[in-house]
């Protein structure tokens, strides 16, 4: 058996590495793909804590998760490719229309 | 140590037969499937198809399989390597990973998960990125513009196949495909009867699926010349046709467990007809029969030999099929006969697939894309909800299966020509109006 | 010694891949890392006995959600981003926040391995899997629970879903 600690090690690992692909990556694709990595390291420890709980309502809360995370992909896709089609710039730093 | 070993591997040797066979047999299945539709098209244009390569070009796949493998390897110039190496592979994976949990009889079956028709559903999602990758490592427009119309196929068909599996795997009431083949046995009727809309909406997505025709027209030579097949040759382009053909064994195999009731032969439970177990043999003999009556029209003595070897393979199984419904051999009946019901059912499924393909026409993309989401997709659900609701007549009202089902059918089809109707005006306007 | 030795090979390829997907210059490179990453997780759901959201995972998040990223990726191709800077000028003090949050994380496990009752909770799981009566399985526990004590965020969720569609295609169109 896998204490739980492994999990939440994985978990807080795979969440770090996804706060820093948002927080330093320009591309705003990637950065959406960090976040895809957060909401998965998230994933990991609530699953993790239902099979020691011993409980089934932590893999639902993840199935939630996992649709929220396609419904905020698909939206942001969306805006990522009306931008696109309006300043032909993929690069966070340049996505600067409201700066004064 | 080496007792540790063969400790660890025992439980898992006869599944790690079974996957070995299915690996080792699966490419050269594919290549006789590829010569029975070149024949089957023939047929069906009039002509005679390959004569040359073998009796009746039966060794036409061997003849193919070393022109492929000798071929020389083109990698485009700009292609992204590691992606164009990658793509094949994915489809290929995708496309074998899927038969892990399709149960060839009651016996054949690699691993009988508890969520076997899920698994095979997210395997086959995954063999889109082989597409898509493969279209846009090849460095070039026609691929990429294939790929990109072949996943847009994929994605919106997949929703309206998954719908209809689901109200297939309501009346099963497992995702198990062991389990639904034996609910299917329990309760005596196959789910085609109690779904027919739902198994119709199968059908047509698993064309779509498996990008055959009417659906081809990612990969029609007119149109793309070969879409994300473009760019590759010899053994690549190999790779992804038998992603393609395992592709529809796999789809042929889903809808024979979940529709066309797996490895039992039509009415397993009634004794009086208990005859139809003399079929399978029969079948054979008669082919073998065929094949020595032909066999002294050969031109060449080679082919003569060849032909009687095969018509002898014939009467071997017929003797295989038969010997097992006599007594000492006869725990080996259910595993050899359901093997047979099984693979004669997908054939027949592939066969449909075949006569589709040179009868019909095929879809523009707007056409397409329009059929999957405004006819398919909206007769899927509705399909789904009158199945639920005829299940809830039939358990808590207590009306009969058969009372409920129709009704829900009749009131879907009444749904489905509406949408037809409504598709049809959508397509021609009104003269007047823009 | 099975499970240790899948749970390591699948929460390594999950790291490992999580580091390319955030330093790779080509964006559909990231892309096909992250679906290595999701499959890895998808292992780790299976090991952890929830077979449904491996499925769940596979068919929507790698399915899915992935292939739109490579479709968006494909239609927004740019050859001039690939020589590009790709991290922004402020990298060293976000990695050091972003390490400082992982640092705080790791803080609040410690503190809850040393309370009582936190201590309890961190330890070998003791439960069996979770079971309803009869051979029913995970699939048709998460069932039972999704559709009796999660209706309610079941049917919000699929009025998000329906916004988020129509958000998208409205997005995404030439014209509005």
């Amino acid at each position: 058996m896998i204490p739980t600690s492994h999990y939440v090690f994985l978990s807080l690992a795979l969440f770090t590495i996804g706060v820093i692909g948002v927080v330093t990556r320009r591309n705003v694709i990637i950065i959406l793909m960090s976040i895809e990595l957060i909401l998965n390291a998230v994933n990991i420890n609530l699953v993790a804590f239902s099979r020691q709980v011993g409980s089934v309502h932590g893999q639902v809360f993840a199935i939630f998760i996992i649709t929220d995370a396609a419904a905020e992909a698909a939206v942001g896709l969306g805006i990522i490719i009306a931008f696109f089609r309006n300043r032909a710039t993929l690069l966070a730093d340049e996505m600067d229309i409201l700066k004064w | 140590m080496i007792q540790s070993l063969i400790e660890f591997v025992r439980p898992h040797a006869l599944p790690l037969i079974y996957a070995l066979v299915i690996v080792a047999v699966l490419p050269l299945i594919v290549g006789y499937i590829v010569l029975v539709e070149r024949k089957v098209m023939a047929d069906m244009q009039a002509r005679l198809g390959p004569m040359r390569v073998g009796p009746h070009g039966l060794l036409q796949p061997i003849a193919d399989a070393v022109k492929l493998l000798l071929k020389e390897d083109i990698i485009p110039e700009n292609a992204d390597r590691l992606i164009f190496w990658l793509a094949p592979l994915l489809s290929v994976t995708a496309g074998l990973l899927a038969l892990a949990v399709v149960p060839i009889g009651p016996m054949f079956q690699i691993a009988d998960l508890n969520i076997g028709l899920l698994f095979i559903l997210g395997i086959s999602s995954m063999g889109i990125f082989g597409i898509v990758l493969g279209g846009w490592a090849s460095n070039s427009h026609y691929s990429l513009l294939g790929a990109l119309r072949s996943a847009a196929q994929l994605v919106s068909y997949e929703t309206a196949a998954g719908m209809a599996l689901v109200s297939g795997l309501l009346l099963a009431g497992t995702l198990s495909m062991h389990a639904i083949v034996e609910v299917q046995e329990s309760q005596q009727v196959w789910f085609a009867f109690l779904s027919p809309i739902g198994f119709f909406v199968y059908l047509v997505a698993s064309i779509a699926e498996t990008n055959r025709a009417p659906f081809d027209l990612p990969e029609a030579e007119s149109e793309l010349v070969a879409g994300y097949m473009t760019e590759y040759s010899g053994f690549r382009w190999s790779l992804y046709f038998l992603a393609e053909y395992a592709n529809m064994i796999v789809v042929g195999s889903i809808a024979t467990i979940l529709f066309w009731g797996g490895w039992l032969r039509p009415f397993p439970n009634v004794r009086a007809l208990d005859f139809l177990d003399f079929m399978p043999a029969l079948l054979m003999l008669l082919i073998g029969a065929y094949c020595f009556w032909r066999t002294p029209k050969q031109p060449v003595n080679i082919q003569r030999m060849f032909l009687a070897a095969v018509g002898l393979l014939c009467l071997v199984l017929a003797g295989a099929l038969a010997g097992v419904l006599a007594g000492p051999a006869a725990f080996l009946k259910p595993a050899v006969h359901g093997a047979f019901w099984f693979l004669l059912k997908v054939f027949v499924y592939l066969y449909t697939f075949m006569w589709l393909r040179f009868t019909l026409p095929r879809y523009r993309f707007d056409q397409l894309m329009r059929l999957g989401w405004q006819f398919m997709i909206p007769v899927a659900i509705v399909n789904l909800m009158g199945v639920g609701i005829a299940l809830a007549l039939h358990r808590q009202a207590g009306w009969s299966l058969g009372a409920a089902v129709t009704l829900t059918t009749v009131l879907t089809l009444i749904v489905a020509a509406w949408l037809a109707r409504a598709g049809e005006r959508a397509e021609r306007p009104i003269a007047g109006e823009t | 010694m099975l499970d240790q030795a899948l749970f390591y090979f699948f929460a390594g390829l999950a790291v490992v891949s999580a580091v390319l997907v955030v330093t790779r210059r080509n964006a559909v490179h990231s892309a096909i890392f992250l679906v290595t990453a999701l499959l890895a997780t998808a292992g780790i759901f299976l090991q952890l006995g929830a077979e449904f959201l491996f499925a769940v995972q596979i068919i929507l998040y790698v399915g899915g959600i992935m292939v739109l990223f490579i479709f968006v990726i494909m239609l927004v191709n740019l050859d001039v981003a690939l020589h590009q800077v790709q991290f922004n000028r402020q990298w060293l003090v976000a990695v050091l926040l972003a390490l400082g949050l992982g640092a705080e994380i790791f803080g609040v496990y410690r503190l809850a391995q040393k309370s009582p009752r936190g201590a309890d909770l961190l330890q070998l799981p003791a439960h069996a899997l979770p079971q309803l009566p009869g051979k029913a399985g995970n699939t048709e526990l998460i069932g039972h629970v999704l559709f009796r004590d999660y209706m309610l965020p079941f049917e919000i969720a699929s009025i998000l879903l329906l916004v988020a569609m129509i958000g998208a295609v409205v997005m995404a169109k030439r014209k509005v």
